[in-house]
């Protein structure tokens, strides 16, 4: 084998992998979506963000509009405050709502915003002011447990009066 | 009685001596193996600036090595899908197949199958090729030519193999993906669009490509060091390349699962669940 022929077959070797890493990167991961889109940053603090973690997704009616940047922990009012990227082709409201939701049952947990009615649109460096924490499936069973005992109480106690 | 305990004695004196031997003797071959790293990088610029040599030793180590990359990734990448899809369906999320044949490739079975199948292919020959030079007194030879061989012999297949081995690695990953969409999508019918996508929402390119690049590149320079030391340290003798051949296979296999533990441990653990 002669020396051209090498550098050719070098040459297929070294853009096959190259083009290998690109569509790893394109198409198996999530370079395309927001990673140098313009973006601005607001905050929400939330009594209690679950599983919530940076990078998960923001979205809006299902649709993805940015991602959580940073979350931290508020030592004066104890809440989580959490920093947000919207990508800045999106606008909204500045009485948006944010509530931390999850997709599906056991799923991912997100941000879901919901617009609201005011003219002014939201900054870079607002904060949410309506916030819904994440639903803690403890809390949850607990509460549907005491109404339950509340209900079978009631009941009891009618006949002895 | 007196003569078999100092017989015992003498025994055991014997044994701990050859073990401390042995323990010094290890230490002082990494040492070599070290200043050996050292010398090669700094004497690389022969094969840096003649690329020529480099290009021919990335022909023999990578092109050569393609054939059976390529089938080994799209098998691995098939019984994933295989196994996967068995477990997955247990718990009705079969859709969720792409994001754990991704995940497992570009993290982990990419890098590490690759970098042993590379070991076993590539570092084997890399080592009876410089040993059997140095068998043959070729490398005395080049010296008295006043031609260093550790830049013109073992630099360009160090770098060869180097550079090499990532990109048969994201070869490796993207075959495997390409047999787990073959077997998944196509033989076993789940949705393409759930496949892509959720693999596209849960493959971070920092986090997981990048990483599977870092552990790749860095078992690449482990098993390339490990081949051309061997090689260049071997015992000039039939005997002497046949076992240092040996001990590359073993020593870096052993080198890539040891480094992947730590290297997973320092990548996967701190940043992932912040």
């Amino acid at each position: 084998m002669n020396r051209s022929t090498i550098d050719l077959w070098v040459g297929v070797f070294v853009v096959a992998g190259v083009g290998a890493l690109l569509f790893l990167a394109l198409k198996v991961g999530n370079l395309a979506t927001f990673s140098n889109a313009e973006t601005y940053q607001v905050y929400a603090k939330f009594n209690n963000i679950g599983g919530l973690k940076v990078r998960a997704p923001i979205k809006s009616a299902g649709v993805v509009v940015g991602r959580v940047a940073d979350i931290r922990f508020d030592n004066e009012s104890y809440e989580a405050l959490v920093a947000m990227n919207l990508d800045a082709g999106y606008q909204f409201p500045r009485d948006t709502t944010a509530k931390i939701l999850t997709s599906g049952i056991l799923g991912e947990q997100y941000v879901g915003l919901e617009a609201g009615g005011d003219g002014v649109m939201l900054k870079s460096g607002d904060r949410l002011r309506l916030t819904q924490s994440a639903v803690v499936l403890e809390n949850l069973i607990s509460q549907f447990l005491f109404n339950k005992a509340a209900e079978n109480k009631e009941p009891a106690a009618e006949p002895k009066k | 009685m007196r003569l078999e305990w100092d017989k015992l004695a003498e025994d055991a004196r014997g044994r701990l001596e050859r073990l401390g031997g042995n323990v010094t003797a290890l230490v002082w071959r990494l040492g070599y193996a070290s200043r050996f790293l050292a010398y090669l990088v700094m004497h690389s610029g022969t094969a840096l600036k003649r690329f020529r040599l480099t290009m021919a030793e990335i022909y023999f180590a990578g092109v050569l090595s393609l054939i059976i990359i390529l089938v080994s990734g799209l098998f691995v990448g098939m019984v994933l899908a295989l196994q996967g899809y068995e477990t997955l369906q247990r718990f009705g999320a079969s859709e969720s197949l792409g994001v754990l044949v991704a995940l497992s490739l570009v993290r982990e079975l990419g890098p590490v199958v690759a970098g042993l199948l590379f070991a076993s292919r590539a570092g084997s020959a890399i080592t009876a090729e410089i040993g059997l030079m140095k068998a043959t007194e070729q490398l005395s030879a080049m010296e008295m030519m006043a031609v260093d061989p550790i830049a013109r012999v073992v630099a360009p297949r160090f770098w060869g193999g180097v550079i090499s081995m990532p990109l048969l690695a994201a070869l490796f990953s993207a075959m495997g993906i390409f047999g787990g969409y073959l077997v998944g999508v196509q033989l076993i019918g789940v949705d393409p669009g759930a496949f892509w996508s959720q693999m596209q929402a849960a493959v971070d390119l920092r986090n997981d490509i990048l990483n599977g690049v870092i552990k790749s590149l860095v078992f690449g320079v482990a098993v390339t060091w490990i081949a051309v030391f061997e090689g260049y340290d071997a015992v000039p003798t039939a005997e002497g390349v046949s076992r240092a051949t040996t001990r590359t296979v073993v020593t870096s296999s052993l080198a890539i699962l040891a480094l992947d533990f730590v290297l997973t441990a320092l990548m996967f653990t701190g940043g992932n669940n912040g």
